[in-house]
């Protein structure tokens, strides 16, 4: 499948939009749009865990399809995972592993500041 | 054999005489183990007109049951097994040298292995006069359209036997309209199984039921009769008049073929076979009721078929031997219960007895154990077989008897000591219709089993005569204790309880939030199962609006985006059309939403409507524009009322005795919303033929003419089960009522994701239970049933209307934070003159040309 080409020089911090737009233990989605291809992140708001934000690909590599975002946030042991909405394979969101198969989604750095959720991109 | 078949190793032919139900045993094992080895032919040569039918429940063909209903295969089944056959072609000769055998239409049939299951046949004791009119026997389909045949021309009918077979026969006569009497030589009935304080009790059981029994009666010869046809003679030169004579005074195993062509026979018949079925001839095997083994004939089907596996297997080169069966048996003989376990007559040396006998009630209790009252060696009940399973068990299994064995048998006047389930070997049989023995129970667990349902439906324990049940659950629940790590209530790793706990706790401790529940009973963050099943809970307690804040996180997507996610991504829209009644208006409504926003559109098995390929954005608009036409949400998506289907009823059809159309209107708008552990569906019918198909519904419905049948727990789907008819005539508000307290009941101690089906097959004590909570109120719980479910009601919502003003509940609906573009992985394609979503290949195919088709058209057109 087509590999993310852009080397990490080019990458910034990139401002998507702000807290209040963030749901609570629940996910949105954005649209990076980018010179070849343009790419739906999904991000998640957990604010009673450590890391707060969590970024990932929106794709689901086995429904094929963009929907993750819309997948029930949780655990799973320690894990912290979405369960994706089509077919309920948890993924998680600090590396990007599917803890039933061998798919992995994209993980992006994604922090808050001030009022404001950025992602490196 | 044809030319091109040359290359193929030479058929081993095997050949199979007779085709009752053993021997199609035979053929269906050998069939398939064949498909291993293909190279093996099988030639069935039946003697009767029709292939195998069921012979145990041959009575049922007078109570309705056709011959093809009997039927255990059909011509069809055995040519697609590759199986030749031929009926009315009994076997006359065998020619062992040549390995031929001859048909009465002199057909030679060469074998490699020839199969005898040939049965037994009705004895007729020679009486002079047995060879008149109306002189017959109960063994075959033929046999009893004879019998129906006579009856019609007679008043009154004898049967000579009163075992087993001869009490069986003496119902079906009665059934027949006749006066009917028994004629026993032996002083008692059923002497084989049950010992002579039980055959008392039975006679005078039988009599009430307007059976004259006459034992210790040797008929001596047959004459013409003064008032009837014929007139029995008996030895102590007393007479009975009669119409009609049935012969059951015992079987005889079909043995002429062995004892003519030199097989080892028995002193007194039945062909001799060893351990593997295999006759003196190594060729030749014997099974089912013709063949003796150890000097025994076994007159039941099962160890019949037993014995079917083992020649099977032989045959394939397999291990495999017989080595006997038990013959108890419990029945119901004319309604009376009747069980004979082991050694029913104390035989065995030193045997021991205690009887329990209560006249007035009808109940005769027997057990038989060895001389130092350790074991148990055989049992008689007549009238109450309650304990019939547990006896059974310490016979077969050898456990050890409590210090007083008579407590089990005797009234419960204290506590019965209950055969403990760990007491069983795992080679216990739990379920004898289906050979499973609690090893098989206890694999099926280690393989995923998690309810009694679903035991059920991996053994097939239980589901044949059902006698097994209640030891079944007994086993099962035993196993889930025991092992609570895995087998655990616990919904999920975050919350130690069961749904039915967790409705209990967020009930009683007001708690209005997933975070509270978690923060009080829970660990972790939890997971798609516990935060839908809370937000469930939540609903169904509080009935809060499904999307407010705090619960917006819990939501499933399909009830978080209140439609359906398809595989694309995409949502489906289901507006609710109560009963399944629409106004032409509202149909071009639908038609025109359908049509602007260009989506695939279906009539539903729920009788409504159905418009797929809805992106998230398009959701608010399209529902808009149906709310303004008058429509609300129907549901689709939530765990909760679906769809109550009805038929026309009385408003058109000539043949409806109610209104149900009205009904399933009413029905469905009062439980609309409401939140369960899963689905729930409804149907009414307006009269018996039941155009709804209501009975396949959790709740169903029929119209009678006073009023309404209540069938409850039916379900379609994956398991379909036919509902339980849980009252009947009921009125409107009767009616009502019932259902409110069903739904309720459910709605709190229904499991996740648990259909009434099977919460009803889990249900201890079955329907009657439900019955005596909801119409005995046994529980004292109908108020507070009712009362809920009142709340309920009055808080009922549009959950896309109560969305569609709530701009914070909008922003959701949005693709993307910060875009307003589609998503463009969603592509459509055009088929049958509508949208589909497009393959991994077409989308291929798609980007490749340009950028134009990203949306495939489907944006808005403007009017
Ligand atoms: C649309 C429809 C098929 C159709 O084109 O006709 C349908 C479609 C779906 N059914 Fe169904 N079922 C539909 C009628 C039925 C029926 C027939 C009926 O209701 O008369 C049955 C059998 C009857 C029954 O439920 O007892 C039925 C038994 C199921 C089952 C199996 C339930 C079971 O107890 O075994 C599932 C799976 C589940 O619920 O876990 C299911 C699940 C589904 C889901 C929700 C699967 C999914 O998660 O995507 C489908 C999505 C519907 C959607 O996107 O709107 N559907 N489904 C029917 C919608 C009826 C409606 O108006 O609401
Ligand atoms: C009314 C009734 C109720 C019963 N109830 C029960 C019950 O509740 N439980 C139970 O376990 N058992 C019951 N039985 C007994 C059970 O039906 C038999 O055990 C079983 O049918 C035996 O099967 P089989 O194949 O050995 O013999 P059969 O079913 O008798 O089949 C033998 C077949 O071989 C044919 N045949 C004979 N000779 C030849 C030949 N030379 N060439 C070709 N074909 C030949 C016969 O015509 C017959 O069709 C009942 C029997 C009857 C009649
Ligand atoms: S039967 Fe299966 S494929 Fe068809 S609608 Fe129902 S769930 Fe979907
Ligand atoms: S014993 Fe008949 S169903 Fe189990």
């Amino acid at each position: 499948m087509s590999e993310q080409t852009i080397s990490a020089k080019n990458k910034h911090w990139l401002t998507i939009c702000q807290t209040s737009d963030l749901i609570k233990d629940s996910g949105i989605c954005a649209l990076i749009e980018q010179e070849f291809e343009e790419k739906q992140v999904a991000i998640f708001h957990l604010p009673n865990t450590e890391k707060q934000v969590y970024a990932v690909g929106n794709y689901d590599p086995i429904g094929q399809a963009n929907v993750l975002y819309r997948g029930i946030v949780g655990s799973v042991g320690d894990d912290i995972v979405v369960s994706s909405p089509l077919y309920k394979q948890h993924f998680c969101l600090t590396t990007g592993k599917c803890l039933q198969e061998d798919k992995y989604i994209e993980v992006f750095p994604a922090r808050i500041i001030d009022d404001y959720v950025q992602l490196f991109v | 054999m044809s030319s091109n078949n040359q290359q193929l190793v030479e058929k081993q032919k095997v050949v199979v005489v007779g085709n009752g139900m053993v021997g199609h045993h035979f053929v269906e094992q050998l069939a398939q183990l064949r498909t291993a080895n293909p190279a093996i032919e099988i030639t069935v040569l039946s003697a009767e007109s029709r292939l195998a039918y069921d012979r145990v429940h041959l009575s049922e063909y007078f109570s309705g049951k056709t011959a093809a209903d009997l039927a255990m295969t059909d011509e069809k089944t055995y040519q697609e097994w590759g199986v030749k056959f031929q009926t009315d072609a009994k076997v006359i000769y065998i020619d062992r040298a040549n390995k031929q055998i001859v048909t009465k239409n002199d057909e030679v049939i060469e074998y490699d292995k020839l199969i005898l299951a040939t049965g037994s046949y009705p004895f007729v004791p020679p009486i002079p006069g047995k060879d008149r009119d109306h002189c017959l026997v109960y063994r075959t389909i033929d046999d009893l359209d004879d019998i129906q045949a006579s009856a019609k021309v007679s008043k009154v009918g004898v049967v000579i036997g009163g075992g087993l077979l001869g009490l069986e026969a003496a119902n079906a006569l009665t059934a027949l309209g006749l006066k009917t009497h028994v004629v026993e030589f032996a002083p008692q009935l059923m002497g084989v199984q049950i010992d002579a304080g039980g055959g008392r009790l039975l006679k005078e059981k039988i009599e009430a039921l307007g059976v004259q029994v006459h034992t210790s009666k040797a008929t001596r010869i047959i004459e013409d009769g003064d008032e009837c046809r014929y007139k029995l003679c008996f030895s102590d030169d007393t007479v009975l008049e009669t119409d009609l004579i049935l012969f059951s005074a015992g079987i005889r195993p079909y043995d002429n073929l062995a004892k003519s062509f030199g097989l080892e026979m028995g002193e007194r018949g039945g062909i001799v076979i060893n351990n593997q079925c295999q006759t003196s001839d190594e060729n030749i095997y014997a099974i089912g009721e013709c063949a003796l083994w150890n000097n025994f004939i076994f007159g039941l089907v099962a160890p019949g078929y037993n014995m079917a596996k083992v020649a099977a297997k032989h045959i394939m080169g397999e291990q495999a031997s017989f080595t006997g069966a038990d013959m108890s048996t419990k029945l119901k003989l004319m309604g009376v219960e009747v069980g004979s376990i082991g050694d029913a007559h104390a035989k065995t040396t030193g045997a021991l007895t205690y009887t329990y006998e209560n006249q007035p009630e009808g109940i005769y209790k027997k057990i038989v154990v060895s001389s130092d009252k350790t074991k148990m060696l055989g049992a008689v009940l007549i009238g109450d077989t309650s304990e019939y399973d547990s006896l059974l068990q310490y016979m077969l299994n050898a456990i050890d008897l409590p210090a007083s064995p008579e407590a089990l048998i005797l009234p419960s006047s204290g506590e019965k000591p209950t055969l403990g389930v760990d007491a069983l070997p795992d080679n216990a049989i739990i379920c004898s219709c289906h050979n499973v023995t609690k090893g098989d129970i206890i694999s099926s667990i280690d393989q995923g089993a998690c309810t009694l349902g679903d035991v059920k439906t991996c053994t097939k324990a239980s589901t044949g005569c059902g006698g097994c049940t209640a030891l079944l659950k007994n086993v099962a629940d035993k196993e889930f204790s025991s092992r609570g790590v895995e087998v655990k209530k616990d919904i999920c790793e975050h919350f130690a309880y069961s749904r039915r706990e967790i409705f209990d706790i967020v009930n009683v401790e007001k708690i209005k939030t997933f975070d509270e529940l978690l923060a009080s009973h829970g660990k972790g963050h939890g997971c798609e199962v516990c935060k839908p099943l809370t937000a469930s809970i939540l609903a169904s307690v509080w009935n809060d609006y499904i999307l407010k804040k705090p619960h917006l996180s819990l939501q499933d997507t399909n009830d978080t985006y209140l439609g359906n996610m398809q595989k694309d991504g995409t949502y489906s829209v289901v507006p609710r059309v109560a009963g399944g009644e629409i106004t032409p208006d509202k149909l071009i409504a639908l038609g025109q939403v359908a049509k602007k926003y260009k989506l695939y559109t279906k009539i539903t098995g729920g009788q409504r409507v159905d418009l797929f390929g809805a992106r998230v954005e398009e959701l608010p608009p399209i529902w808009q524009e149906l709310i303004d036409a008058g429509f609300e949400t129907g549901h689709a998506y939530g765990k909760s009322l679906r769809t109550v289907k009805s038929c026309v009823g009385s408003i058109w059809c000539r043949f409806g005795v109610q209104d149900s159309v009205a009904m399933a209107i009413a029905l469905e708008n009062r439980y609309k919303g409401l939140r369960a552990p899963h689905k729930i569906k409804f149907g009414v019918s307006g009269c018996t033929r039941e155009c709804a198909e209501a009975q396949s519904k959790d709740i169903g419905i029929i119209a009678t003419e006073k009023g309404w049948n209540l069938y409850v727990c039916g379900n379609g789907g994956m398991k379909p089960r036919h509902g339980d008819l849980f009252a009947i005539d009921i009125d409107d508000e009767t009616l009502v009522n019932y259902i409110d307290c069903i739904l309720m009941f459910y709605v709190r101690t229904g499991d996740r994701l648990q259909r009434t089906s099977v919460w009803m097959d889990n249900m201890e004590g079955g329907l009657a239970y439900l019955q005596s909570v909801i119409i005995e109120d046994s529980l004292k719980l109908t108020d507070y049933l009712q009362a809920q479910m009142a709340a309920i009601i009055g808080t009922y919502q549009c959950e896309w209307k109560t969305t569609l003003s709530d701009p914070e509940a909008l922003k959701r609906f949005k693709p993307f934070v910060n875009s307003s573009k589609p998503d463009s992985n969603i592509i459509f394609v055009q088929e049958r003159d509508q949208i589909r979503p497009a393959t991994t290949d077409e989308k291929i195919a798609q980007r490749s040309q340009t950028v134009k088709i990203t949306n495939a058209g489907k944006i808005a057109e403007e009017a």
